[in-house]
């Protein structure tokens, strides 16, 4: 039978065990699309009118939380519940790694999707949220295809890289994107005598293991995060097969914020038309400075936390 | 009308999901190519039906702006070469305008509100009543016949979905969903010449009965009277 260009996520294949499709679905809506980091109200009415198709509403941007230190935790209420009320696209917000009691308050706030984020600092050392039980769908970060299904047995509804935050620097995204399809590649090819131990050898929930040496996909979309910074940078991610762009401190930390905001959803739509994203390079503001992986200490690695 | 020849906008939202349903249209050879995926003008040369998927409304509308779609889509619709379906975010768009944005095409006499049932926690799957009129071909809807066969369960996803708060006199509904006791069901598929427009998303199930219908019948003219002012590029 003849075949166009396969879907990439769980589109065609029925969803394994204790997934849930309303969950998975707005994840789904979203693709194509940047989701962009918001502090304020204005910042939020900027990234929907530059076409953003959701927000994720924060205290402080990545590289604020790097710059500044301390303990970052969820934000404050006033501030998700204002930007709730001046967007009409959906809202996100984060919750620290593990604090499950973050995410209860978030849900009954009614956010639409929460990030079980490294950018905050961990609650838990050892267990992330158990998601299943909730109602809102949640994104988790993966470095990895082992760590991804690791969230997604806990029940998250969509995955992400775990790019460096805050640094501009989009060394990190590529590497986990490039990792993640490189093992899926490597499963899709093992025979299912091997499967079991392979998932020992990962550490991945074998019903999922099984999942992805099926049908060569992840059950849930995969969305690129962290060092996003410029036009090109969101159309490399989506080359490599990224399904949607977040977008931090790189809209709001660059010197005209409506410009690169408008620039990156243009070139995130159309990222395999190189004449549409050198237009969005033209047309964007100056980027931020950005860090290199080198001038940060290993213990100050955001991907680092969580497993 | 040789074989339909069948896209789907690509621009932000669920497209591919849409294309792996038309792909199944094509492999048993109701299509007469492989889907497309739509992104540019000239995506639209040759193409006889076009899907417009659920994402963001606005972003949607925003990025059909951009790369200067939306007249073109509007021009091929009302020239009768163009048969469009909105699921979601593709139904609000093609409906006529609230006052909230985004700015609507206005191409179908009906009115939808956003997020109507409210956030993502509100988000929810059910079993609809499907009533899908035999093709009689190149006819106007209400020429139709009534359906040839009893309705039927559909399994309908809604994710932060829209409702239907207003439907025109020539606007046919052919799905409803239960909503209380006692309560009309309301209305969450219809369609109109040359339009299909859903609140749930089809494209999530494996069920291909709404896709076939929706290509099986050739694009149309929209009648006089139906020609709502398109919005204008500002939203």
């Amino acid at each position: 039978m003849q075949r166009t260009d396969p879907p990439k996520n769980g589109h065609d294949a029925p969803l394994p065990h204790g997934l849930d499709e309303v969950k998975i679905g707005l994840a789904r809506m979203l693709k194509g699309g940047v989701i962009m980091d918001v502090t304020t109200v204005e910042q939020a009415k900027i990234a929907e009118d530059a076409g953003a198709c959701a927000v994720m509403a924060l205290e402080r941007v990545p590289s604020d939380i790097r710059k500044e230190g301390g303990v970052a935790r969820m934000a404050a209420i006033e501030v998700i519940a204002r930007i709730q009320e001046a967007v009409t696209i959906p809202v996100m917000a984060k919750a620290r790694i593990g604090h499950f009691i973050e995410a209860r308050v978030l849900e009954t706030l009614g956010v639409d999707f929460i990030d079980e984020s490294e950018v905050l600092t961990p609650a838990d050392p050892e267990n992330h949220i158990e998601k299943r039980a909730f109602k809102v769908p949640f994104v988790c970060g993966a470095t990895c295809l082992d760590e991804a299904l690791r969230r997604v047995g806990e029940g998250a509804a969509m995955l992400r890289t775990k790019g460096e935050a805050g640094t501009g620097n989009i060394i990190e995204a590529v590497r986990h994107l490039r990792l993640i399809q490189k093992q899926i590649r490597e499963l899709s090819v093992t025979p299912s005598e091997e499967r079991m131990s392979r998932a020992k050898e990962l550490r991945a929930p074998y019903h999922l293991v099984e999942y992805v040496a099926q049908h060569g996909k992840l059950p849930v979309p995969n969305f690129a995060a962290g060092g996003v910074a410029t036009p090109a940078d969101a159309a490399l991610v989506m080359a490599l097969g990224a399904e949607a762009v977040f977008v931090g401190s790189g809209i709001f930390g660059s010197t005209s914020p409506q410009k690169t905001a408008a620039a990156i959803v243009k070139a995130t739509a159309q990222w395999n038309d190189p004449a549409v994203i050198a237009q969005a390079c033209r047309e964007t503001g100056g980027a931020m400075k950005g860090l290199t992986m080198e001038s940060i200490p290993e213990a100050e690695r955001l991907a680092k936390r969580g497993w | 009308m040789g074989l339909p020849t069948a896209g789907v906008l690509c621009l932000q939202g669920s497209s591919e999901p849409h294309l792996a349903r038309l792909a199944e249209l094509h492999a048993d050879g109701t299509l007469a190519a492989p889907p497309r995926a739509v992104r540019q003008r000239r995506d639209l040369d040759g193409l006889t039906h076009l899907i417009l998927p659920g994402g963001e409304s606005t972003t949607i509308r925003h990025l059909l702006d951009l790369f200067e779609l939306t007249d073109e889509l509007v021009a091929r619709h009302r020239a009768g070469t163009l048969a469009l379906f909105g699921t979601c975010a593709g139904a609000i768009l093609l409906g006529q305008d609230d006052g909230t944005r985004p700015r609507r095409l206005g191409l179908l006499d009906a009115t939808l509100a956003r997020n109507a049932y409210g956030r993502q926690v509100d988000s929810f799957s059910a079993e609809l009543s499907l009533e899908l009129p035999a093709a009689r071909g190149g006819g106007d809807d209400r020429r139709e016949s009534a359906s040839t066969a009893e309705p039927t369960a559909f399994h309908g996803v809604f994710i932060r979905a829209p409702r239907f708060v207003r439907i025109g006199a020539g606007v046919r509904v052919l799905a409803t969903r239960a909503v209380e006791p006692g309560k009309s069901a309301e209305p969450v598929l219809v369609a109109a010449p040359g339009l299909l427009a859903g609140t749930f998303h089809p494209e999530l199930t494996r069920d291909l009965r709404i896709h076939r219908w929706f290509v099986t019948r050739p694009p149309e003219t929209p009648p006089a009277g139906s020609r709502h002012p398109i919005g204008a590029a500002t939203a």
